[in-house]
């Protein structure tokens, strides 16, 4: 079978890499600005996001690739547009400041951000039906197995949920969280914090839970959120996926989530057109020094980048700059790094990703058991099913749709899985593609008109158990000098929230550090 | 019986041959059995049943016709090729006739499915008896037994992996059977020209033979236009007019006056009763608004609101929003429907849109002084939204200041809660309702449901002419009886389609 026509892209695999080659010309130009963010994805924009919050315009946003957005960038064609990555933000918990504030700026959330139950956006909250499973050749609504699983399974289903239940509900003396989101906001109480030394399936196991299905949907949640084995996450991370969430609505149930055609893009798509005429694209760090602290003749710290379109170096001088790119970068480009910083942001492990996008010139058939839903998951897939871009589209009728494809090559080492995505040709993972979703859809081949495929190769920081609660991990909280880290990165898991409340905290830093009044702090 | 001993290299030809024949028949034999479950579950449902019953009943037929094989005492050869002929014609025509006789609801279809399926199944067990004693002379009894059984397990070993990944979806259930009543005619045929030598009377054979090959190819050929006539059938009365298209298939049937639409099977109007639906869906609402101009539809391709709506001479401009071209084209094009709908899709007041009603919202900024909202029931996740809270945001945003929308929302009668959802959500939309129901005969208690930012009065008197309502009886619909009063409900939103829950279960106990 010819498979359909499609284009290869992805957060770049061989320019990032020409970091290593440093064989860059000198500056040829010098451009001076108050403070820097380098890196355009949730973090970098929410560190802009609260700065003009404050009143702060004096900041240059720079971005590597070619449009902002990071994790969250999206694509568009004739059909809808549609994610090349991150694809829903749950309901803010109480204690995600600056999600609520941004969500109350955009619209999304309505009346008081801090209530305990705000009016959503309906049209934002994903629409019924939200989530079915393919399983032993049906389908059913929800991702819990329940087809053809026995009562002894099934009752483990509901002890394990009464134990999140009440690891949601857990607080320390000092009234903080167990598990908390943003991260950090947790209780550091050894009780919990010591769950980061063994992995969620050692959890599992210590715990009495030994059924399949029940490993199965643990492994599906740690491979969705953090591209990682459940089998290799730290069992606080594990746990925190499911014991972290207490948003809830006035309008919709509390596992709501946010979402639109794009995914999360829609925030990007938002908020980049407030710093358009101060972001730079296309632009590739190659050079960070911190300047000389000579008492008050304080020198300003220095980045230089590549300027891609127009093939030469210019040096930015800033009083302050915020870090947002991923850490792993950063040693690469910072000679004077301290070292245990080095070793810090060299300690991350990062799982590649790959997200296909398929045009259809009509929705799948149904199938039998459960319609067409937003998230669809094949049980037994090494992938993680598909997202209908469509889905929150009102129509009088169905048409072409877009179906977005994730699969977290999480079943090898994270190296080896990032050589085989860089080395792989599209038409060979078309094939698997079309492969894995014709065990639940025999005539997709038939429907696909198109079948784009983007490849992150660094997409999310494995959260591996020690990571979490580690010396290096405070280490990073606490930056370098004049450059402050505001990437997911620094909390060692990749999720929206961490990287709002990383973005907005290192903004928080560099105002504090220049004088400038924010208010209340978000971060 | 005087049969010719045939040579040694003759007889290997033959043993062949017959052999050959052994597992076409066998493949044939089977395809029948699996045509009739096939047929019957799918008509009938309850595939279990259907199956085992049909295999049953056939597994019997054919112990029979081996039994009755031992009557069978003079020219084998020529029996078993009229045999083949037999089987190629009732086998062959089984599964059309059952077809169209369910469609035509001609006699009692159990009887004619069971007595199908044992005719065929007798002589099928006729047929590997005959063979293996048209045999017996030239090969070994062991030997025998053998090589027949194996090919008749081989031929059945064929179609029941061909039957469920080619025939049956490919070439459908009719044209299989027409299929392999050609192959058993081939065998008859062929057979007929081996034992040209030791047959007596072969003009009349070779007669029958012709003929059958010619009736089975027919039926291949016509399989198509006898699904649709049977189709015509499964309607009762006369198909006017059939049409696919990309949204919807298109019925319009004709009983002597009576006019009727369906849309994917699903009746729309009849011409005999629609009147009461369309006068009830427009004049509470439009009747009251002395200063309208401006009117929407969405949904109502058939042109009967719109018919409805250009009573009113103080109309100027009224908007057609259905999202099949065909229905519009197909309404004010064809002359017994521009009859029935006073050619209101001609009317120079009129502009016609064909569109995704809610992209046409979204997209335009028009105000209406009234707005009809004739959708499908909510028997969709996808139509389920546009009875959903954001849409009625969307429409109340085309609403002129002092005007009114009027929206179908289903039978409180069958569908009770789904009714007063669609009024809760109304409600949550920011608009007040005058919820009111008539009895449309075809379809039963029918519920409509007024919006507008004001309060309702229902008119005093009617200014047009109309067939169904009076101002008393109007005012009459907008209360509820005991078995339809309002009962509490959920706002159906986007993120919950309480109503397309609600509808699915209450219609489930409801035969229409």
């Amino acid at each position: 079978m010819a498979s359909p026509p499609g284009e290869l892209s992805g957060s770049d695999m061989v320019r990032g890499h020409r970091l290593r080659e440093r064989r860059m010309a000198s500056s040829t130009e010098q451009r001076r600005v108050p403070v820097l963010i380098i890196g355009a994805g949730i973090g970098g924009l929410l560190a802009a996001w609260r700065m003009e919050r404050a009143g702060f315009r004096d900041f240059t946003l720079i971005e590597l690739e070619r449009s902002v957005g990071g994790n969250s960038r999206h694509g568009e064609n004739a059909v809808s547009r549609y994610p090349l990555g991150a694809h829903y933000l749950p309901l803010p918990t109480r204690e995600a400041l600056a999600v609520r504030e941004l969500l109350a700026d955009l619209g999304v959330l309505q009346g008081d951000p801090h209530a305990a139950r705000p009016n959503y956006d309906e049209t934002m909250l994903c629409h019924e039906p939200q989530e079915r499973l393919h399983i032993n050749g049906l389908w059913q609504e929800g991702l819990w197995p329940r087809l053809g699983v026995a009562a002894a399974e099934r009752d483990q289903y509901t002890r394990f949920l009464d134990r999140m239940a009440q690891f949601r509900e857990a607080k320390d003396g000092q009234g903080r969280r167990a598990f908390a989101l943003p991260a950090a906001l947790s209780s550091n109480e050894p009780r919990w914090r010591e769950l980061d030394r063994i992995t969620m399936r050692q959890w599992l196991l210590d715990n009495g839970f030994d059924s399949p299905h029940l490993h199965w949907y643990v492994n599906y949640a740690c491979r969705d959120d953090y591209g990682t084995r459940h089998a290799e996450t730290s069992a606080w991370a594990g746990i925190h996926y499911f014991a972290c969430r207490n948003g809830e609505a006035a309008n919709a149930a509390g596992d709501s989530v946010l979402t639109a055609p794009e995914g999360n893009g829609w925030i990007v798509r938002r908020l980049a057109p407030r710093y358009a005429d101060r972001t730079v694209t296309g632009a590739m760090a190659i050079a960070l020094a911190q300047g000389a602290a000579s008492g008050a003749n304080r020198r300003a710290a220095s980045a230089d980048f590549f300027l891609e379109d127009e093939n030469r170096v210019v040096r930015y001088e800033a009083q302050q700059i915020v870090w947002a790119a991923p850490l792993f970068v950063l040693p690469h480009v910072a000679p004077e790094l301290p070292a245990d910083l080095v070793a810090a942001a060299r300690g991350g492990d990062y799982a590649p990703w790959l997200v296909a996008n398929l045009t259809l010139r009509q929705p799948p058939h149904s199938g039998a058991g459960a319609p067409l839903s937003w998230d669809n998951v094949l049980h037994g897939s090494p992938a993680l099913g598909y997202i209908v871009a469509t889905h929150q589209r009102i129509a009088t009728a169905p048409g072409p749709t877009v179906l977005t494809y994730y699969h977290a090559l999480s079943a090898e080492p994270p190296q080896r899985a990032r050589e085989r995505l860089r080395d792989t040709p599209r038409e060979v993972w078309a094939r698997d593609v079309l492969a894995d979703l014709g065990r639940a859809h025999p005539e997709i081949g038939g429907l696909t008109t198109r079948l784009d495929v983007f490849r992150h190769g660094h997409a999310m920081i494995r959260p591996l158990p020690g990571t979490l609660w580690s010396a290096a991990r405070q280490r990073l909280a606490q930056g370098w000098e004049s450059v402050h880290f505001a990437h997911a990165d620094v909390s060692g898991m990749s999720l929206f929230e961490e990287a709002a409340y990383r973005g907005v905290r290192a903004a928080e830093h560099a105002m504090r550090r220049l004088g400038v009044g924010f208010g209340q702090p978000l971060g | 019986m005087a049969e010719v001993a045939p040579g040694a290299a003759d007889s290997r030809r033959l043993q062949f041959a017959l052999l050959a024949s052994v597992f076409v028949v066998a493949a044939c034999g089977l395809a029948y059995e699996l045509i009739a479950g096939a047929l019957a579950s799918y008509l009938l449902g309850d595939s279990v049943t259907q199956f085992s019953t049909i295999i049953g009943a056939y597994l019997f037929a054919m112990g029979v016709g081996s039994w009755l094989s031992k009557f069978v005492t003079r020219d084998l050869i020529g029996t078993f090729i009229k045999i083949e002929l037999a089987v190629g014609v009732i086998g062959g025509f089984a599964a059309a006739g059952l077809f169209v006789a369910f469609a035509a609801q001609a006699g009692p279809f159990r009887v004619l499915l069971y007595g199908a399926v044992f005719v065929v199944g007798v002589l099928v067990g006729l047929e590997i008896p005959l063979v293996m004693r048209i045999l017996k002379h030239d090969i070994a009894f062991n030997e025998l037994v053998a090589r027949v059984l194996s090919f008749d397990y081989l031929g059945a070993l064929a179609v029941s992996i061909l039957f469920p990944l080619l025939l049956a979806p490919h070439l459908g259930l009719v044209r299989t059977g027409f299929l392999f009543g050609l192959l058993n005619a081939a065998v008859a045929l062929w057979a007929l020209w081996l034992f040209r030598e030791r047959l007596a009377r072969r003009t009349g054979l070779r007669l029958a033979g012709a003929t059958t090959v010619v009736v089975l190819a027919g039926g291949l050929a016509g399989a198509g236009h006898l699904t649709t006539v049977a189709e015509g059938w499964i309607y009762a009365d006369d198909i006017i007019h059939a049409e696919n298209t990309p949204y919807q298939r298109i019925v319009v049937t004709r009983w002597h006056d009576d006019v009727r639409l369906f849309l994917n099977q699903n009746l729309q109007f009849s011409s005999r009763d629609e009147y009461r639906y369309h006068e009830a869906l427009v004049h509470p609402g439009l009747a009251g608004v002395a200063h309208a101009r401006r009117v929407l539809v969405l949904g109502g391709g058939d042109g009967f609101a719109v018919r409805e709506v250009l009573k009113y001479p103080n109309i100027e401009a009224v908007t057609l929003v259905d999202l099949d071209p065909a229905m519009t084209r197909l309404f004010s094009t064809a002359s017994l429907l521009r009859e029935l709908n006073g050619d209101a899709l001609n009317s120079p007041k009129l502009k016609t849109v064909n569109a995704d009603a809610v992209r046409w919202l979204e997209d335009n900024e028009d105000l209406f002084d009234f707005i009809v909202v004739d959708f499908p029931d909510p028997s969709s996740y996808s139509l389920g939204k546009l009875y959903s809270a954001p849409f009625y945001r969307l429409l109340a945003r085309h609403l002129a200041p002092h005007g009114r929308l009027v929206v179908q929302a289903t039978s409180p009668f069958y569908a009770r809660r789904s009714y007063w959802t669609v009024v809760a959500t109304l409600e949550d939309a920011g608009l007040r309702t005058a919820p009111y129901h008539a009895l449309v005969p075809s379809f039963g208690e029918w519920g409509f449901i007024l919006a507008s930012r004001e309060a309702y009065q229902p008119p005093e008197a009617y200014a047009v002419p109309l067939r169904f309502l009076t101002a008393p009886t109007t005012a009459a619909m907008f209360d509820f009886p005991a078995d339809m009063a309002r009962v509490e409900t959920e706002v159906n939103r986007l993120s919950n389609q309480v109503l397309v829950r609600t509808f699915e279960s209450e219609w489930r106990h409801v035969v229409r």
